[in-house]
């Protein structure tokens, strides 16, 4: 399925808030103005550079070659199986505001085809835009576009920022419990 | 999982007061709808008033409004004022204390814990208003 960024682009200033008329959008100026700010397109592979800086910045560690090769790997796969995306000013699209990474998995544990979010990251000097929150609705029309009904992601559980914008975008605790053991 | 009725109470209360922010309630407005008494929600406002989460005036058109940040404000918060979530006291009062059984039950009660903590301390007030929005648009059970 071929979508153009022009379409995500499209999508990014209309997902915040989808139940809220357009008019009303109009004439929200704060909204118009995070709207404009940024917009949402399909990764390149010359964006991945900045994606491991910015993912970086924010766990401390450094993990050029596993970026590359997941974008590799999803561009080989080919969409809807992998999808990465990224926001980008809208006035400098060489400044990489955030990106979101996504998969559909099916069968897993038993489970119907659904979407898997295993990776958002939001500059931290972009924070308050909405730009997560744009990111998480694009990545969702991705997953609806290519016919899932469920979208999944997994948290630490003391890892409160993405446990409060998560649940803020209306996810909740999924039918899964996630089990593990000490092997040393 | 069942709160203290004066929890449930504080996060009813608050998420009126969220909802109508353009004016003061009452005691008496919010008791009415949850049909409990407005002596034990008097004592419960009161408790989130020392706590600055609501603020009340006093005469006509009086009544609450809450103060906080409900988009930082999670039910963790509000609970905590009326009930301890967690782990017991730890002061070897428990039958049994001592013992690997115990010590094997307090590992399983530590899961169920942390899972508690991490749900309500996610979920922030303004998250909550939009779940009541769901539940009203939500096709009645049948």
């Amino acid at each position: 399925m071929k979508r153009s960024s022009t379409r995500l682009r499209t999508q990014s200033r209309t997902a915040r808030r989808p139940s809220q008329p357009a008019e009303a959008r109009a004439a929200n100026p704060h909204a118009a103005a995070q709207a404009s700010a940024f917009i949402v397109r399909k990764a390149k592979r010359g964006d991945v550079a900045a994606v491991t800086a910015l993912d970086e910045r924010i766990t401390g560690l450094a993990k050029s070659e596993h970026w590359l090769e997941l974008y590799d790997r999803q561009k080989k796969a080919g969409q809807p199986a992998g999808i990465f995306l990224v926001a980008i000013g809208a006035e400098a699209p060489d400044q990489l505001l955030g990106f979101i990474v996504g998969e559909i998995r099916a069968w897993e544990f038993g489970s119907a085809p659904c979407g898997w979010v295993y990776a958002l990251s939001v500059d931290p000097q972009s924070r308050q835009l909405g730009v997560g929150e744009a990111l998480l609705e694009a990545m969702a029309g991705e997953f609806r576009d290519a016919g899932v009904a469920k979208m999944r992601t997994m948290v630490t559980r003391d890892n409160l920022l993405p446990m409060l914008f998560f649940r803020g975008e209306g996810m909740m605790a999924g039918p899964y419990v996630q089990l593990e053991k000490d092997l040393h | 999982m069942k709160l203290q009725i004066a929890s449930r109470l504080a996060i009813f209360a608050v998420l009126e007061l969220t909802e109508h922010a353009d004016r003061q309630m009452t005691v008496a407005d919010i008791a009415a709808k949850y049909g409990v008494s407005t002596h034990h929600l008097a004592k419960v406002m009161h408790v989130l008033g020392r706590a600055g989460l609501v603020r009340s005036a006093r005469g006509a058109g009086g009544g609450y409004q809450f103060c906080g940040n409900a988009r930082r404000t999670t039910l963790l918060d509000v609970i905590e004022f009326f009930e301890p979530l967690g782990p017991g006291d730890g002061d070897g009062g428990e039958p049994g204390n001592g013992t690997s059984e115990a010590g094997a039950l307090d590992v399983v009660l530590g899961e169920i814990n942390d899972a508690v903590r991490a749900t309500f301390g996610s979920i922030t007030i303004e998250t909550m208003r939009r779940l009541v929005e769901r539940e009203r648009r939500a096709p009645p059970a049948a």
